[in-house]
């Protein structure tokens, strides 16, 4: 599975909003590159990122081939309850990824 | 025969002498890229070649084809690898060569664990050296640069002065006498290596010094050393020298 | 709806693979009509043009990672949220970069994220409101290594 990072406070105060901090591991192929013998490399990218605290769904985004190799996505949250934050994606040759931290909300 | 010896003498003695002084002051690689590639390089998170170190830090706990894993012998936190980038490349007694970092994990692979060599540049090699690297990182570079490795030491150098490519030009010309100058649209570094292996945004993909260092050879339109040669290892070992004293800085992020 | 809208994006505007080598970029890579794609997220209802910060280096020093933080003023509460947003890079070879779809919990209307440009364009982001309201802004910037265009050695 890829490596991916996930940066989370894990302990918060209740209606305070932290900074939530993905990076994955994934070339984000255009279907532009060519190897070296002239072929092109197949379009291949993490086309859908979803993170969600238990079964609430905080963000969802889709990506094109106009989000840099190794995407890094930063965004503001207020937790609404302690959980587990989960980070998953897909990309488009099918290939899933999923990081996760937990969050205690005092 | 006495006038042509002492002639030679004094044209070698010049051609030592053309060393050239190191760049003052000496400046890292960073300062030459631009604000933001400074700040994702500084950034242990968003920094693209910390992905590089993480799976490196796997395989270092990860067993091996015989079931050794590196940390059975070097310790699981890797405490152990502090300063061994810093000194190479360097003469390893126990190969009889001039190695770099990555030649030096391929060793251990290969004898210790049993496993088939690794590919220079393969990720599993990248993300090796990033790992293994990175523990060195804030230590000064210092390396040998006389006994064994002195002949490599006086090749590397004699290679940074050599004129190549149909642009016939030298590591020196760029890297002593312009750096901070404008090329193009870059700034041309002082050409030390101590963010290597880095993350480079036009490879999108962290890459090895003599990656970069082929590619340099590319720029100017000259055959480019085969990675792993003892071409690049000397002006690997040539440019570590050169570098001394400035701090390991990997994973570095270039453009 | 945004995959759709992707997809639409892969299979069309531009050529698919085969992007000439020579970097004569105004004609290779020319302003296109982001209009229509506009259109499909806003259903021709209008746009206001502001409160949407577009924030990205005035030149990029190599386009294959260009940093950006989109920033909405938006009061992000139950009722005055906003809940999409739409990145358009116009001379992109696919102009559609990304879509963020935001769920009760997100704090702010920011994004940070890092993008790709082929060459010198603006960059526009359109964000939903509740409410069915528009908001948009845009930047320029100046790209020295193309993405898409220029090869790595």
């Amino acid at each position: 599975m890829a490596i991916a990072r996930l940066q989370v406070p894990s302990t918060v105060r209740a209606g305070e909003a932290v900074e939530v901090r993905v990076l994955v591991q994934h070339p984000m192929e255009t279907g532009f590159r060519r190897e070296a013998d002239g072929r092109a490399v197949p379009m291949n990218v993490v086309h859908s990122l979803v993170c969600r605290l238990g079964a609430v769904e905080i963000l969802r985004a889709e990506f094109g081939t106009g989000v840099s190799a190794n995407p890094y996505l930063a965004f503001w949250i207020v937790p609404p309850a302690s959980g587990e934050l989960v980070v998953e994606w897909v990309d488009d040759a099918g290939a899933k990824g999923r990081v996760a931290a937990p969050i205690a909300v005092s | 025969m006495r006038a042509a010896a002492l002639l030679l003498a004094a044209f070698a003695a010049a051609a030592f002498a053309q060393e050239a002084k190191r760049p003052s002051p000496l400046k890292p690689g960073p300062e030459f890229q631009s604000p933001d590639v400074r700040a994702l390089q500084a950034d242990d998170f968003a920094n693209p070649g910390m992905l590089w170190v993480a799976r490196g830090g796997e395989l270092w706990r990860a067993p091996g084809a015989n079931g050794k894993r590196c940390a059975d012998c070097h310790g699981v936190d890797a405490v152990s690898m502090k300063g061994v980038s810093a000194r190479h490349p360097r003469h390893d007694p126990s190969l009889g060569r001039l190695t770099d970092l990555s030649g030096r994990i391929d060793a251990c692979r290969t004898r210790y664990q049993g496993g088939p060599a690794l590919a220079r540049e393969s990720p599993d090699a990248l993300a090796l050296e990033a790992f293994v690297a990175h523990q060195s990182r804030g230590l000064p570079v210092k390396v040998s640069t006389e006994g064994p490795a002195r002949a490599a030491f006086e090749r590397g150098r004699a290679l940074y002065f050599t004129r190549v490519g149909q642009l016939n030009l030298a590591c020196t010309h760029c890297h002593d006498e312009r750096w901070g100058r404008t090329l193009l649209a870059e700034s041309i570094s002082q050409g030390h290596a101590t963010g290597w292996p880095a993350y480079r945004l036009e490879w999108q993909s962290l890459g090895s010094l003599h990656r970069r260092l082929r590619a340099c050879f590319f720029g100017v339109r000259a055959q480019q050393p085969a990675a792993g040669s003892e071409d690049l290892l000397a002006l690997e070992l040539y440019l570590a020298g050169r570098a001394g004293g400035l701090a390991v800085e990997v994973p570095g992020v270039r453009r | 709806m945004s995959r759709r809208l992707f997809l639409q994006v892969a299979g069309g505007l531009v050529a698919g693979a085969a992007l000439p080598a020579a970097a004569q970029a105004n004609r290779i890579l020319p302003v296109q009509d982001i209009a229509p794609l506009i259109e499909k997220i806003t259903g021709g209802r209008p746009i206001d043009r502001r409160d949407v910060t577009v924030e990205l280096p005035s030149l990029a020093e190599n386009g294959n990672s260009v940093p950006l933080r989109i920033r909405v003023a938006s009061p992000m509460s139950a009722t005055d949220r906003v809940t999409d947003l739409h990145v358009f890079a116009e001379r992109n070879p696919r102009p559609l970069i990304a879509a963020y779809h935001f769920g009760p919990a997100m704090a702010r209307a920011q994004v940070d994220t890092r993008i790709r440009l082929a060459v010198e364009q603006r960059v526009f982001v359109i964000a939903s409101l509740s409410g069915g309201r528009f908001l948009s802004g845009e930047t320029h910037v100046v790209v020295t290594s193309a993405a898409c265009i220029d090869e790595g050695i």
